[in-house]
């Protein structure tokens, strides 16, 4: 009995050291970004930084209001977001494809892998000229920029996720007479090689999103296109709530992706 | 008796550095409906690769393999692997309805067939688990119940206990035994552990040699239920014994 307490206070005081520790890590990381705002806060007003070079970061809040209020926070997130999406779904949807497809045939392999290898070095801004000539400063050139990026990654993930399954699960799917291509693919291939495409997914996704505001700062109307009129105009606090914008909107959409990554291999170890 | 699976002349051989390496040499064998029948070898004779080539994994090089199904099914055989080959992306009722895809069974009805092969194997409770986090013993349950699923007249076990801790194994035995006698399966059983084929088989065939060729064949009728001292087949072991572990004297060829 004297036992159970003394194990029982044991574990109480080893999860609240736990907890504990946790607890300091948490106030150490507030206070970290509190003195780095402080200093943020005191360097342009003690001088030593021109502040309109560098606004203050109690000059945010008030310009992202305004922005807010006037709309154009709203219309530049949205606009970015659209073009976001479409690129990020088409470059993803033709990386797989491919990916599965030259993983799923030594044939396909074959035939592309010289074409991949002409192609695969190739910058994704690179293409910027091309995106320029063909469809002109507009969305399509954005999402055409933001799909090739993608589809890369994408590619080269599924293709190898789709290399390594494990031929004994194949095995499986002959012995109970799954045989076609199509058979193999869907109910082996697909799920078993999920993990290593989701994977790759996940690093598009931050991918795009350099190449949504790569594109904009081209002209493509979006967050980076309203960043590049504020510093043009020296409206620094604008240029900084689009900074901070991005970040938040990437870490927003790498959290729920990681979230639907997790519900998707819930049957992993 | 009547014979459910005929092998006549089977040979399997591997193109290796421009050379043949043969694994299995004429093979003949019949497999009379409903017995339970153990191949015993020591490994690399052969005895696996001769499942593969009857559920269609592995090609033969000469000879043929008669099947005398009766339900004209698309699969009357089914194998469980000596690793249960689970897909962890599946939960175990899933796992076990997979035979019956593409069989023209509503989602449904699956469902009941493969929770009532859980329930031969005991697991019904354990359904909707993932395979990750069963143990090797209900994993090996798990890939039977799998099997039986798809109703298989024969049932073809590869080593299925061999990775197995021994009181696992012992329980498993008796529940394959019991699961036969229950259903009626023709079940052809390979193992390198001839106790375990004396304990669980109507016939022990013996695999011997390389390439392999059928060294010896006993017919063991101790009556069920059966202790496992094997007292009563001291003899069968014996000669077993001498099959496997002479086989380079007797060449492989007596029978």
């Amino acid at each position: 009995m004297t036992d159970l307490i003394a194990s029982a206070a044991a574990r109480a005081t080893a999860s609240d050291a736990a907890s504990g520790a946790k607890l300091r890590a948490a106030g150490l990381a507030a206070a970290g970004l509190l003195v780095f705002l402080l200093v943020w806060e005191v360097v342009p007003r003690l001088g030593l930084f021109n502040p309109l070079m560098l606004p203050g970061p109690s000059a945010i809040p008030a310009a992202f209001w305004s922005e807010l209020k006037s709309g154009a926070w709203g219309s530049a997130v949205g606009s970015s977001l659209g073009h976001y999406t479409i690129g990020l779904t088409l470059g993803a949807l033709l990386g797989v494809v491919f990916g599965v497809a030259t993983g799923m045939s030594r044939l396909a392999e074959q035939a592309t892998a010289w074409i991949v290898r002409v192609l695969r070095p190739i910058p994704g801004l690179a293409w910027v000229p091309f995106a320029i000539i063909w469809f002109g400063v507009n969305r399509t050139a954005a999402v055409f920029i933001i799909a090739i990026g993608v589809f890369w990654i994408v590619f080269f993930a599924a293709h190898g996720a789709v290399r390594s399954v494990e031929r004994d699960l194949i095995e499986v799917a002959d012995a109970f007479g799954f045989r076609r291509w199509h058979e193999r693919l869907l109910k082996i291939l697909l799920p078993a090689a999920l993990p290593g495409i989701l994977v790759g997914l996940r690093t598009a996704l931050g991918q795009a999103w350099m190449a949504v505001v790569a594109a904009e700062i081209f002209g493509v109307p979006g967050l980076g296109q309203r960043m590049m009129q504020a510093s043009s105009l020296l409206a620094t606090e604008l240029v900084v709530v689009y900074m901070l914008t991005m970040a938040a909107l990437y870490g927003l959409l790498d959290s729920a992706f990681v979230a639907l990554q997790n519900w998707l291999l819930r049957w992993k170890a | 008796m009547e014979s459910v699976i005929d092998i006549r002349g089977l040979s399997l051989a591997f193109e290796r550095d421009g050379h043949r390496t043969f694994v299995l040499d004429s093979l003949d064998l019949s497999i009379e409906r409903g017995a339970f029948i153990a191949i015993v070898g020591a490994s690399g004779v052969g005895k696996s690769t001769l499942l593969r080539v009857l559920i269609g994994l592995a090609k033969a090089s000469a000879g043929e393999v008669t099947l005398s199904t009766h339900s004209g099914k698309r699969q009357p055989l089914a194998l469980v692997f000596q690793d249960a080959r689970l897909l962890p992306w599946r939960r175990v009722v899933d796992n076990v309805s997979f035979g019956l895809e593409g069989g023209g069974l509503s989602r449904a009805e699956r469902r009941a067939k493969a929770l009532d092969a859980l329930g031969i194997v005991g697991l019904v409770d354990l359904a909707d688990r993932w395979p990750h986090q069963l143990s090797g013993g209900q994993r090996q349950r798990v890939a039977l119940a799998r099997a039986l699923a798809v109703e298989p007249e024969v049932l073809l076990m590869d080593e299925p206990f061999s990775a197995l801790d021994a009181i696992t194994r012992e329980g498993l035995q008796d529940e394959l035994v019991r699961i036969w006698r229950l259903t009626g399966k023709t079940i052809l059983f390979v193992t390198h552990d001839i106790e375990e084929a004396i304990y669980l088989a109507d016939r022990v065939v013996v695999l011997a040699g390389a390439p392999g060729r059928l060294a010896a064949d006993h017919l063991i009728d101790t009556p069920r239920p059966r202790t496992r001292s094997a007292d009563g087949s001291a003899d069968v072991v014996a000669s077993v014994r001498r099959h496997l572990g002479a086989e380079k004297l007797i060449d492989g060829a007596a029978i």
